[in-house]
């Protein structure tokens, strides 16, 4: 029995990525989890831009919906969307973008539109959301995701956003692009072995010739990620009441 | 030219008709639930919905046989999981089959910006190394800069018979002032034939400061006020969004006899919003 969980490995170690200064373009979930776990840990002037306009966002509580009100109120402005993607994204001001998705493959290429074919899918998912832009104009591009044969494929049912990836993130080690754009494992977690991670990608996966280990979570990393988790589960149980609006 | 005050009732049966394009905007916040219930209420037909994210809003609409076509960037529950109301129509064509035009957001956005704009087409860097020009080939084409010879992507512009945006408050003239986050809000109302908003509150000053995004009455072809007009979503500065109600939805939407026991129950049996909104517990 450990004393934290693979996920909680995953989001501190996606977490140690970003620098302070950093300008992040940030998707909801684990990588929200991530961003505000730099933030609030080594990299406090980490700039967090969220899609829906917000810019600067310091949210207490991590958002459920990419625009929960959290962020436009902790935000040191509020601007149309179209300017996030045009003045912020395409024009290049965004150093780090962070995207997870239901497929990747060896070159880090990404799906988050269908499983089956297109036309016909067995199983529709939400789809491209920003990423397409997000994966073609940060100046670095990290993913994270669970690692399981059935995500980490040979070959991806649909290409939402074309594989351009720093660092691949999972919850056993992480990957990055080898000098023909291959993903190779360069690092596995504490009691995590090599076949464990092979075993669990469904391309033949190249392993670097040294791998470097990535130190478990610190007390502090753990507290801070529990609590900030802890708060936004408190946060988004409540259900709202209308009483007197209008009145 | 001041904006009719209406009912919502009666500015949806004047301008929603069957066979019309209609955005219902707002970026997670302010999205025009009432407005979109209504729709549902008047029972209306073989629309194309246009959003960038159809949100639980169009899942309604859609699982209600209201829509014949989605044009939409980003299809999901935010946070939650998937929209399955949409799923079931894609997949299994239930209630009816669902033509699907899909962008990215800054597609959407771009495509908003050129119907604002009065142009037929916008352009961006993107869609690069993707399968979305191929699957979408009649609304994502290469174009060739004049100035650079660098390709770049062209998207026609979206130009919606009837937006409709949810907003914090009205004057008496009925110019409308937004706050928070609007995402392709303005884009959405200047690129419309027809705009329909409904609001919190309508006062007798707006008081927004110089560079508000306020829009102009005269750009306002009707004005409803409907006060928690977009719960479960939310109004900045009124209401905060449910979350808990966007997880619970997860359930509800899950099959289509829950689904529609509960469509039956808290919309089509109920005879507005404030009914609506007394009868999900919101209020009373």
């Amino acid at each position: 029995m450990s004393a934290y969980t693979s996920d909680e490995m995953m989001t501190v170690a996606a977490a140690r990525r970003l620098r302070n200064g950093a300008v992040c373009f940030v998707g909801i979930g684990l990588p929200s989890a991530a961003c505000n776990l730099a933030r609030l840990t080594h990299a406090p002037d980490l700039v967090l831009i969220y899609e829906s306009g917000t810019v600067g966002t310091r949210p207490h509580v991590l958002p459920l919906s990419i625009g929960d009100g959290e962020l436009a109120e902790t935000a040191r402005s509020v601007i149309p969307l179209p300017e996030i993607f045009t003045h912020y994204l395409q024009r290049g001001r965004v150093d780090v973008g962070f995207l997870g998705a239901a497929q990747v493959d060896r070159v880090g290429g990404l799906n988050s539109t269908v499983i089956g074919p297109y036309a016909a899918p067995q199983v529709r998912l939400p789809g491209a959301g920003g990423a397409p832009e997000i994966a073609a104009h940060a100046r670095e591009v990290l993913v994270v995701m669970k690692q399981s044969t059935r995500t980490f494929v040979e070959r991806l049912d649909f290409r939402t956003s074309a594989g351009r990836v720093r660092a691949l993130i999972t919850d056993l080690g992480v990957m990055e692009p080898g000098a023909d754009g291959e993903l190779v494992l360069t690092q596995v977690y504490a009691g995590v072995t090599v076949e464990q991670v092979r075993a669990a990608c469904g391309w033949p996966l190249r392993v670097a010739a040294r791998i470097a280990p990535v130190a478990p979570p610190t007390p502090e990393e753990l507290a801070v990620l529990r609590d900030l988790q802890t708060r936004t589960r408190a946060a988004h149980a409540a259900r709202v009441r209308l009483d007197g609006v209008g009145a | 030219m001041i904006p009719a005050f209406l009912p919502l009732r009666d500015a949806i049966a004047a301008h929603v008709r069957d066979g019309l394009t209609v955005a219902l905007e707002g970026f997670t916040h302010l999205i025009p639930f009432a407005a979109g219930h209504e729709i549902i209420r008047q029972r209306r037909r073989d629309l194309t919905l246009v959003r960038m994210t159809p949100d639980l809003i169009y899942d309604q609409l859609i699982g209600m046989g209201c829509a014949r076509a989605l044009v939409f960037s980003w299809g999901g529950n935010p946070g939650v999981g998937s929209l399955h109301r949409l799923r079931d129509a894609i997949e299994q064509q239930w209630p009816g089959p669902l033509a699907i035009d899909e962008h990215s957001h800054a597609g959407m956005a771009v495509r908003y910006a050129a119907g604002a704009a009065g142009l037929p087409f916008g352009i961006l860097r993107g869609y690069t190394g993707t399968d979305l020009a191929a699957a979408n080939a009649a609304h994502i084409r290469p174009i060739t800069c004049p100035f650079t010879g660098e390709t770049l992507t062209a998207l026609p512009a979206l130009t919606p018979d009837v937006t409709i945006l949810h907003a914090q408050r009205a004057d008496r003239e009925g110019n409308v002032w937004l706050r928070g986050i609007v995402g392709a809000s303005r884009e959405a109302a200047m690129a419309a034939r027809t705009l329909v908003v409904t609001v919190e509150e309508v006062v007798d000053a707006l008081d927004a400061p110089m560079n508000a995004f306020v829009i102009p009455g005269w750009q306002v072809a009707a004005i409803s006020a409907v006060p928690g007009g977009a719960y479960p979503s939310y109004a900045l500065g009124h209401y905060p969004r449910d979350n808990a109600f966007y997880q619970a939805w997860d359930g509800i939407a899950r099959t289509r006899e829950s689904f529609t026991a509960w469509m039956a129950t808290h919309v089509l049996g109920t005879a507005d919003h404030a009914a609506f909104l007394r009868s999900v517990g919101g209020t009373g």
